[in-house]
């Protein structure tokens, strides 16, 4: 049935204000003159940037391949010994943001080391590595858990060997998932500000934050941006066709089919065991016992917990608006999308995503910049952080209120409309009711993954407002451990829930 | 009513008194792929009319038209003689029941029937409404509290039924709203949901591609094909005169034999007013009748014309002397009991079905009989209305004809 002009338009309206920072970023990006532009974007710096980013994201990229690809392997097609309980511990430090974990390994050397630092190239590629290949890891398990095991059956049948099968069948069968895994990862792995930061590694992202924080480069920071646009932009591209070509892949299903076969292990049961629990366990242990202990010393501390208040509440509040206005700016645009969207409301919708995939100091930049040259008055006030906030966070509110909108029936509006409900109280006292728990669920992901929030916060809060994420940041950067860390593990707690709700999801397809 | 009769409506014949649903003219397409075609449809206040055609001959494309949640390209439906075709859906005062009734899952049996009362209905008016509703789908009292999703299936259609009439609508179309139900379900909800549009004299659409129900259920059954309306009539009237061979085996098991008219008698039969043949069939001299409504056919038609003679099962009856044939199969049912009896001369066997009868013996020579009179289709194919296509029929049907379609 025909969605009515006014929600388009708002759908149009609301989602256009979302994306304003990126499209802002356009408009600063055609502004400048193209000499200018060529030679930051050729320069020495740029290469050296470049050099450092892209090795970074590569290296990480791979690590993560052989974690998750191995794990995922070892969980769903071994009879190893305690594979669910390694199933959810290797997902565990999705918990863990990114950031966290640079101060948790930081801090943990300076218990160890104290004298030495934990710093440079190789120790970002462990940190990142051991909180990124869970994006990996948990798409190749469903997708292994997935595979038709008739296929399987049929290429043994066939006279293939087991270990044939599983290069020829299913490996061809999961490499969909494979492929939009690592480039997911990528795509993270450049995104990230607040590890390579912390870690002091010199990447796009923390340049563009420097030319910030310096105030003086501004046009340098928009050049250094188009550059991660582009990198992202290409990466989603190569993912969204990997994506369609797969889905070809994972039709095949159907009730009550066949276990997939299992290997046995046996007497290299031992050595797999160590090989695959210390990767996992070093992930989780060394960050989180490292939290542990400063935690104990910083709550010690006079005032400490006033603070942890006051920066608990401020988080809450700023998350509260953001997940507020991003909802709300969803729910026309996945209503849209839900009943008979055109071409301009799938073009909004990738818009979304692009802008949720860009690092998040790109669109704080944008954000800044229009403050200032357009919005001064607002410059520094929760609405141009929200706003930051929404842009970023847009398709993490639409993925649950659109798949509930899909859920509700459009012959109800019907129904509602043959019973006297005009189109738009129809939605109201029938489609919004039914689509409630998506939304809330929409809503608590956007509130908790914005709390976790660091680059366009920092760039962004009105003087002196302090949440969890830039009490850590300001206390890392002074070495100082053990007030930072409360804040630390409060941030894993938060990040816990809707990693939580993705493991329990995936126990699920694996028991 | 054959299709010149239809053709009658255009001529402003409507009679504003009696007429409640008027549709004339009516074409919608999705793309290129015209959907329907050149539709009139008039239903008159308090009937019930079934429109029934195979999945796929926009039968529900129709229905949405009238409810107005599809636009028409052209033509024009018309509600008490007032043009509504721009009005939209909520503003017609036409109750919808969906297939699967649709009810609201968020709201009780109560909230689901109150839907659609006026906003300022005072709450114990409100109470009084759904008592006196949920009486009238013989439902009781604590069946009010209750969710969509603890109501059997049954249950749900006459709640849905329920909230239709809540707001006492000009007119109900009911969308395919027993194929849900499994088939004992599905026979006593249709006579209940009958007997309750009978009291309250409602206006009803079916829609359904149930031939058997739209004969049950209606007081004028429409045929619809590839989106064009082929016949509209009496139940009676479209199952014994069915306007093309389609038309005959959609409705129903036919038979058909090759046949030339002789001679055309004198009067109409029985106050029919289709032109009355003898004609030579393989089962020896048979009464047809011509329903087809070109007059070009009508002209064209001689002493001599060949063409197809359509018999109902029923009508072959075994007798003492008459045409022999040979029982190649029988299949007793109980009720009924059906043959296929192969005639000398005859390429297909003929199926007849017998009341009250014990299967026959495989092998065994009878004699067969005609009772009443058929119908006479040309074989010449100028005539676009009733094209005599060759038969076919499809599994699906044959499979919907082992209920007895005549009791």
């Amino acid at each position: 049935m025909a969605v009515p002009l006014w929600l388009r338009a708002a759908a149009v309206l609301a989602t256009l204000v979302a994306l304003l920072p990126l499209f802002y970023l356009v408009i600063r990006l055609a502004q400048f003159p193209l000499p200018d532009f060529l030679d930051t974007v050729f320069s020495a710096r740029s290469a050296r940037l470049a050099y450092t980013s892209l090795t970074l994201t590569f290296t990480v990229t791979v690590l993560c391949l052989v974690l998750g690809v191995g794990l995922a392997f070892l969980v769903t097609r071994t009879q190893l010994p305690g594979r669910l309980i390694l199933g959810v511990a290797a997902a565990l430090p999705l918990a863990v943001p990114s950031y966290v974990a640079a101060f948790g390994w930081q801090s943990m050397n300076a218990l160890i080391n104290p004298g030495t630092s934990f710093e440079g190239f190789l120790a970002a590629a462990i940190v990142i590595t051991s909180v990124t290949y869970p994006y990996i890891y948990l798409p190749v398990v469903a997708a292994l858990v997935s595979v038709d095991p008739a296929q399987e059956e049929a290429a043994r049948a066939l006279g293939r060997g087991p270990i044939d099968t599983f290069f020829s069948v299913t490996v061809r069968q999961a490499a969909p998932a494979i492929t939009a895994g690592t480039l997911l990862c990528a795509i993270y792995v450049i995104a990230d500000f607040g590890a390579v930061s912390i870690l002091r590694v010199d990447t796009f992202t923390r340049a563009v934050f420097t030319s910030f924080s310096m105030g003086f480069d501004r046009l340098g920071g928009v050049a250094l941006s188009s550059i991660l646009l582009v990198f992202t932009l290409c990466l989603l591209i190569l993912e969204g066709r990997v994506r369609r070509t797969g889905t070809r892949y994972s039709t095949m299903s159907g009730e009550g089919r066949a276990r997939p076969a299992r290997f046995q292990i046996g007497r290299w049961t031992l050595p797999i065991l160590a090989l695959a629990w210390t990767p996992v366990l070093v992930a989780l242990m060394v960050p989180l016992s490292a939290l542990l202990v400063w935690s104990l010393r910083g709550v010690s501390r006079p005032g400490s917990l006033a603070e942890i208040g006051s920066a608990l509440l401020n988080s809450l509040w700023a998350a509260g608006l953001a997940a507020l206005a991003t909802t709300a700016i969803a729910i026309p645009l996945a209503l849209w999308l839900a009943r008979r969207p055109s071409k301009l409301a799938r073009l909004l919708e990738r818009t979304a995503y692009l802008a949720h995939s860009l690092p998040g100091v790109v669109i704080g930049l944008s954000v800044v910049m229009l403050g200032i040259a357009v919005l001064p008055a607002l410059y520094q006030t929760m609405w141009m952080l929200t706003l930051a906030y929404c842009a970023l966070m847009l398709p993490l509110a639409l993925g649950p209120v659109l798949a509930s909108a899909l859920s509700a029936p459009p012959e109800l509006e019907e129904a509602a409309q043959s019973l006297g409900s005009s189109p738009g109280v129809g939605y109201l006292r029938v489609t919004l009711p039914l689509m409630l728990p998506g939304i809330l669920s929409g809503a608590l992901l956007v509130l908790l993954t914005t709390i976790k929030e660091l680059p366009a916060t920092l760039m962004l809060r009105p003087t002196g407002f302090d949440t969890l994420a830039t009490r850590l940041w300001t206390y890392t950067g002074g070495e100082s451990y053990a007030a930072a860390a409360p804040f630390a593990a409060l941030l894993v707690l938060v990040a816990a829930v809707p990693a939580w709700m993705m493991i329990s999801r995936l126990l699920k397809e694996v028991r | 009513m054959t299709a010149t009769d239809i053709d009658a409506t255009d001529t402003g014949i409507t009679d504003t008194d009696t007429t409640m649903l008027q549709v004339s003219g009516v074409e919608v397409r999705f793309g290129d792929q015209p959907v329907l075609h050149d539709i009139d449809l008039r239903v008159k206040a308090g009937t019930t009319t079934a429109i029934v055609g195979p999945s796929g001959s926009g039968k529900t494309s129709l229905l949405r038209v009238i409810a107005g949640f599809l636009a028409p390209e052209h033509g024009e439906v018309r509600l008490h003689g007032a043009d509504v075709t721009e009005v939209p859906a909520h503003r017609r005062s036409i109750g919808l029941v969906a297939q699967d009734g649709a009810l609201f899952p968020h709201l009780d049996v109560a909230g689901n029937i109150a839907f659609g009362l006026p906003r300022g209905t005072p709450r114990r008016e409100r109470r009084r409404r759904v008592a006196e509703l949920l009486e009238l789908v013989s439902l009781t009292g604590d069946h009010a509290s209750r969710r969509p999703d603890q109501l059997s299936g049954g249950q749900r259609q006459r709640v849905a039924l329920a909230r239709a009439l809540a707001r006492q609508p000009e007119m109900i179309l009911l969308d395919e709203p027993f194929s849900a139900l499994d088939a004992g379900l599905r026979e006593s909800t249709r006579q209940a949901i009958r007997e309750i549009l009978r009291i309250t004299g409602t206006t009803t659409i079916l829609v359904t591609h149930d031939q058997d129900e739209a004969l049950s259920f209606a007081d004028q059954v429409a045929v619809l094909k590839d989106g064009r309306l082929r016949q509209i009539g009496a139940p009676e009237e479209v199952y014994t005169r069915p306007c093309d061979v389609e038309t005959a085996q959609f409705l129903g098991d036919a038979v058909l034999l090759p046949g030339q008219l002789t001679s055309q008698l004198p009067e109409p039969l029985s106050g029919q007013a289709g032109a009355v043949w003898d004609s030579s069939t393989p089962l020896g001299s048979v009464n047809v009748e011509l329903v087809c409504p070109n007059l070009a056919i009508a002209h064209r038609t001689a002493s001599g014309s060949t063409g197809q003679v359509m018999l109902r099962p029923e009508q072959i009856t075994l007798s003492e002397e008459g045409v022999a044939g040979t029982v190649l199969s029988s299949q007793y049912f109980g009720h009924d009991t059906t043959a296929l009896v192969q005639l000398e001369g005859v390429e297909s066997p003929l199926r007849l079905r017998q009341l009250n009868a014990v299967p026959l013996t495989p092998g065994t020579q009878v004699h067969l009989a005609v009772q009443g009179a058929g119908v006479f289709y040309p074989a010449f194919t100028e005539c676009h209305a009733c094209s005599a296509r060759p038969a076919r029929v499809s599994i699906e049907r044959r499979g919907a004809t082992l209920m007895p379609s005549f009791l």
